[in-house]
């Protein structure tokens, strides 16, 4: 049952390995937001060639809690959805997938900002 | 555009002879110590991530796809908590990428803004901020996913 | 009527205005710096019991308009003008602070070489006889600056190493066309300077080339030797920043080999992980109100050029990729 950690552990950090190299050697240019746009871009084109299957396979939630994982969802949703519901699943597929996660972040993050303030 | 061609006196340095000597006296970012602490944040991240889903699983008796989806939710949810405790931004200091990249990093880049605009109102501080980042986030992935959608469409 | 103008940019002041007060208001994490018994307040928190840093910045350059007129045992009427500045949009701190002193204000925007600017123009003011005391003051917040030209504070990112850390502060300066104090000798009014860097957190190397174009303007203006100053201060420019004005007046051919600093490297202890040092209109404010000018009472140094360093971008020229064009403004204070 636990035996799936250090796999976890490992295509995690690697997956975050590749971000980190993109931001210190790349231009100054490339933001934080820069960075979380361009994986879940990434996840959901190699999600859709799958190429993205095989990490999750291997890493559990190592590949799906980077947001290239989301990008696998995403991808993953829409041809489902695509498969069973032709062009409106094709366009539900994706948000259906993720809608948990989006839920959760919109929910969560509201709830949050409301209570704290910043600390600097 | 850079201005040169000033009235003397001024540098006896062209701005293409400047942009070398920056270049040269730039400190440069310690990409090894930053690697390792990313592969060291990022998989604790996502191995915490994966105790929890086993955790649902073996506890809560959730199917797997189910506890996936409750622990990203969780995560989600500790990312935001951290993020309005002050801690998250300092974890990311640390970490890098392995603090930015996690779906907690994803939760920070939502309340952040949202936090940090309350003073200007629930409607525009709080309601529109929160999608300052994520709504880029949302718009790439969600159209590609639709592009994706329609291309497997197109090939069946 | 005698030209008090001295070659392409600068100007001498004929009765030179004196600085009859300095106070300064710093945050905490200025406080724990090298610099912290040089400060007249330092602030236990960034919000200072405010409910949003605007309104902190407002108050703290406030505090320290009171506080130079205070010092300097002067009515607050006798003041003939306010010249401040900030970093805020429509420079809102120092608008606010003004609206609560009700004495003629005149706003200005000189990015971070504001302190200097408005030392230039206040003497300008005092020795052409329109004046007799003139408030000069700047302020920057940290937070307030991080939010408008970076990121929200708490989300995560992380600072290259050339990057600098705002000083949260406000300092103020009491010029008067008479009383006991350093004297202001001359000032040189920099020109806009771009040299084509884009990345908005190397500051210290956009403003560079305009602070060097500054002071060698001076030097040839004025027809000083380079060895005429005991201290020749720049404003905020960082470790990097500082690094490339000195190998670009050694390429021009000037060489100062008294003490060359900066406020930015001066404020903060390398410990403090700041990155390059410190940065704002606040950072040469609350070096030269604290700092420096106890030094010159004292009688350490007695001749000092402050050259105030500002980066003229905004958030949204930097994003649609424009260069960032800079100016520094020097002035010189005179210890008789």
């Amino acid at each position: 049952m636990f035996n799936n950690i250090i796999p976890a552990f490992l295509v995690g950090g690697l997956i975050c390995v590749v971000g980190q190299l993109l931001m210190d050697l790349t231009k100054a240019k490339i933001t934080p937001s820069h960075v979380l746009v361009g994986f879940v871009t990434c996840g959901v084109i190699l999600g859709a060639l799958g190429l993205y299957e095989p990490l999750v396979k291997i890493g559990g939630a190592g590949a799906t809690i980077p947001l290239s994982g989301f990008g696998y969802t995403l991808a993953k949703g829409a041809m489902e959805g695509a498969q069973s519901g032709g062009l409106i699943g094709a366009f539900s597929g994706g948000i259906q997938a993720t809608a948990v996660g989006i839920a959760a972040a919109l929910f969560f993050g509201y709830l949050v900002a409301v209570v704290f303030n910043p600390k600097g | 555009m850079p201005n040169s061609d000033l009235r003397p006196p001024t540098l006896k340095v062209t701005p293409e002879e400047y942009k070398e000597i920056t270049k040269k006296l730039t400190p440069k970012p310690k990409v090894v110590k930053n690697t390792i602490l990313a592969f060291l944040v990022g998989g604790l991240i996502c191995s915490i991530g994966q105790i929890i889903i086993n955790s649902y699983m073996l506890y809560l008796g959730l199917t797997k796809l189910s506890a996936q989806i409750a622990g990203t939710a969780t995560l989600i949810f500790l990312g935001a908590l951290l993020t309005g405790l002050g801690v998250y931004d300092e974890i990311v200091r640390v970490g890098g990428a392995g603090g930015i990249i996690p779906v907690t990093g994803f939760a920070n880049s939502m309340v952040s803004p949202a936090l940090e605009y309350k003073k200007e109102g629930y409607v525009f501080g709080v309601g529109g901020k929160l999608f300052t980042i994520a709504g880029p986030i949302l718009v790439y992935g969600i159209a590609s996913s639709i592009i994706v959608g329609i291309i497997y469409l197109l090939l069946r | 009527m005698k030209n008090k103008k001295a070659g392409n940019q600068s100007v001498f002041f004929q009765n030179p205005p004196v600085v009859i007060s300095g106070y300064s208001v710093v945050g905490p994490k200025e406080g724990q710096g090298p610099l912290r018994d040089s400060f007249d307040v330092i602030l236990k928190d960034t919000y200072d019991g405010e409910k949003s840093w605007e309104k902190t910045e407002a108050k703290m350059l406030e505090r320290s308009m009171r506080g130079a007129i205070d010092k300097a045992q002067v009515p607050l009427e006798s003041v003939d003008y306010i010249l401040a500045g900030d970093l805020l949009n429509q420079i809102i701190s120092s608008n606010f602070a003004a609206r609560q002193l009700g004495l003629p204000f005149i706003g200005l925007y000189g990015a971070c070489s504001t302190m200097a600017l408005s030392l230039a123009l206040g003497g300008m003011l005092i020795d052409g006889g329109y004046a007799s005391k003139v408030l000069c003051s700047a302020s920057s917040h940290h937070d307030t600056a991080e939010r408008q030209y970076r990121l929200p504070t708490e989300q995560g990112n992380q600072r290259p190493m050339y990057a600098q850390w705002t000083v949260t502060g406000a300092g103020s300066i009491l010029l008067a066309d008479a009383g006991n104090g350093p004297k202001l000798t001359s000032a040189t009014i920099g020109r806009v300077i771009d040299y084509g860097e884009t990345d908005t957190n190397n500051m210290g190397a956009a403003m560079a080339p305009a602070v060097a174009d500054t002071i060698l303007n001076h030097f040839q203006d004025l027809n000083r030797p380079p060895d005429y100053y005991d201290l020749v201060l720049t404003g905020d420019l960082g470790v990097l920043g500082l690094q490339l004005v000195t190998e670009l007046l050694k390429r021009s051919n000037l060489n100062i080999r008294n003490t060359f600093t900066d406020c930015g490297v001066m404020i903060f202890d390398t410990e403090q992980d700041t990155h390059a040092g410190g940065s704002g209109c606040g950072c040469s404010a609350v070096v030269l109100t604290g700092n420096i000018l106890s030094r010159m009472q004292s009688g350490e140094i007695k001749k000092v050029l402050l050259i105030g360093s500002g980066s003229l971008h905004s958030p949204a020229s930097a994003l649609q990729g424009e260069s960032m064009p800079a100016i520094g403004h020097a002035i010189s204070l005179e210890m008789q």
